[in-house]
């Protein structure tokens, strides 16, 4: 079955995505503590302005403005019923903007997670999860979203639950998780380990790979470790632009547009062909992004010490797969087995 | 690993062995074994707070360690810190009833705009791991949440989350508010958060910043002895 984001990958050497949604918004007048979805019904120009940043940047593709659009996150601001609804229109308008390109730009409807811990630990379902992330994705469906975009997923049983939910929403998708605890997600996910869930899945993504995290190092060396479990599944690379800073009252990510596009051809040599941002990656940083994927030519594949040299320093010395020394644990004895 | 380590009785164990055998099964979560280690201490008389010091923040430090290092992940530590609860629950109204001496007490909560709360959970389940109380303030959180609550509950620290680089400068208030009170100096201020970092404290005038959940811990211990030295100095 084709679509618009599976002809680009058999097409194209690379695909720029977009860069930060939260970022951007704030700059145009979002406050912390309201939901971004919102804005979809009541400043519809705001989010197609958003999205046209991308587009005239030289993004090939963007992600909708519904991160946050499912029923579990829109209960805290009382809105659990309009998930289907909010995210519907975050496509409408994304289509909008797409179409009016003049040159093909894929529409991805963003699913972010739900913020429940599952089941025993938490108060997640895999049931429940199923039917939350249903109905977001028929409202991105409904919207025209050409694929659907899941990101920042740091549980296995999350990004398993939502393959399951796009399975009966009959939608192509893609799915990221964030590496930000030692190199794994928060829940102890290694780059190999989400290599080898993601293969096993009933309906695995056009493309999978990393968003988030702590920097564009840590990234880089994640999408390294996809690559070396030797997969032929298209590595999406959308990292922050460098670490955010405190400077006279606000909160600024360190990341210049010349280090992001350094990470941006870093990201094409380490393997990945789908290829963007995340926090605090703007129009610029992504312009030069597109610049620099388009006249530099494409190297060999980097070490950890090329990556460190361009990129600054990793947050871990070892990220769970292997290369770099483990740590040692506490632990004097031996682990008691469940009668 | 031999079948025989599925039929330890706790019972028959010294108390060494036993207390061996409680960081262990507090590290695999085993929430019931810690109920009845704890209870068995209690029959054999030993003291509420040595169960809870010696055993139950024993095993905790241990968890808290290998959380720090990048072995164990949320998911082993939230089953930890949920075995050390059903510990604690036998333990608490004990506590209270000997008089024993307190670890110190903890107002949490995200701070304002800010709706993230599994980092601020952690942290508190950790703390309360530690033997801290804790008072869980939500999500959420206006200045006068923390400093109000502070007050009525006589805490030592106040703990302050964010997930949001929007929603992170919010904590710089809390501390210029508190300073314009008066009362910068009654509490310590530990500021917490994935964007957030050892800078970033410094700038707003926070104590401290805290990585993870373990250092939390570490830093409220150290910050709790360091006043009750000066107390007694």
């Amino acid at each position: 079955m084709t679509n618009a984001l599976s002809k680009m990958i058999e097409t194209r050497e690379w695909i720029l995505t977009d860069g930060a949604t939260g970022t951007n918004l704030f700059n145009m007048g979002l406050t912390s503590g309201d939901a971004p979805e919102m804005w979809n019904e009541e400043h519809p120009d705001r989010i197609r302005a958003l999205y046209k940043l991308a587009v005239d940047a030289g993004s090939d593709l963007f992600l909708t403005n519904s991160f946050g659009g499912n029923a579990s996150r829109l209960k805290l601001h009382n809105a659990e019923k309009r998930a289907r609804e909010l995210s519907r229109i975050a496509a409408e308008l994304g289509r909008d903007v797409a179409d009016a390109a003049g040159r093909p730009v894929v529409v991805a409807g963003s699913v972010g997670p739900t913020g429940d811990i599952f089941a025993p630990m938490g108060p997640m379902t895999h049931e429940l999860a199923v039917e939350i992330f249903h109905e977001q994705a028929e409202g991105l469906k409904e919207g025209g979203a050409d694929v659907l975009w899941l990101e920042t997923i740091s549980a296995p049983e999350e990004y398993k639950a939502a393959a399951e939910a796009f399975r009966l929403a009959d939608m192509p998708w893609c799915g990221t998780m964030s590496f930000d605890t030692a190199g794994r997600t928060m829940m102890g996910v290694t780059s190999a380990q989400m290599v080898e869930m993601v293969e096993a899945l009933p309906n695995p993504p056009l493309a999978f790979g990393a968003n988030c995290g702590v920097g564009a190092a840590d990234l880089l060396r994640t999408v390294l470790g996809f690559t070396a479990a030797g997969v032929e599944r298209p590595v999406i690379a959308k990292g922050n632009a460098g670490i955010p800073k405190y400077v006279d009252g606000h909160i600024h990510y360190d990341g210049t547009p010349e280090l992001m596009a350094e990470y941006a051809c870093l990201a094409r040599d380490a393997g990945a062909k789908i290829i963007g941002g995340c926090c605090g990656t703007m129009a610029e940083h992504l312009a030069a992004m597109h610049e620099a994927l388009s006249t530099r030519p494409k190297r060999g594949r980097p070490t950890l010490e090329t990556i460190a040299e361009g990129m600054g320093g990793f947050s871990s010395a070892n990220d769970g797969t292997g290369e770099g020394e483990d740590p040692e644990s506490m632990r004097t004895r031996g682990r008691r087995r469940r009668k | 690993m031999s079948d025989d380590q599925d039929d330890i009785i706790l019972a028959d164990l010294d108390d060494d062995e036993l207390v061996q055998q409680m960081y262990d099964d507090l590290y695999d979560g085993m929430k019931e074994e810690i109920e009845e280690g704890v209870n068995i201490l209690l029959e054999r008389k030993w003291t509420p707070y040595d169960i809870l010091t010696q055993s139950l923040v024993g095993g905790m430090t241990i968890v808290g360690n290998d959380f720090r290092d990048g072995i164990l992940f949320v998911p082993e530590v939230l089953l930890a810190a949920n075995a050390m609860k059903g510990g604690m629950n036998i333990l608490k109204p004990l506590l209270i009833e000997t008089g024993a001496p307190r670890m110190g007490k903890l107002v949490i909560g995200t701070v304002k705009g800010d709706i993230h709360d599994i980092g601020k959970n952690l942290v508190a389940m950790m703390m309360e791991g530690a033997g801290f109380e804790v008072v869980d303030l939500g999500i959420n959180n206006p200045v006068e949440n923390y400093i109000d609550t502070a007050k009525a509950e006589g805490a030592d620290i106040i703990g302050m989350s964010a997930l949001l680089t929007t929603t992170m400068p919010y904590m710089k208030i809390v501390i210029d508010t508190m300073v314009e009170h008066g009362i910068r100096d009654d509490y310590f201020v530990f500021v917490g958060g994935a964007p957030l970092n050892e800078e970033f404290g410094k700038a707003i005038g926070a104590d401290a910043y805290c990585r993870d959940a373990a250092v939390a811990v570490e830093t409220a211990k150290e910050f709790i002895a360091r006043k009750h030295n000066q107390a007694q100095a």
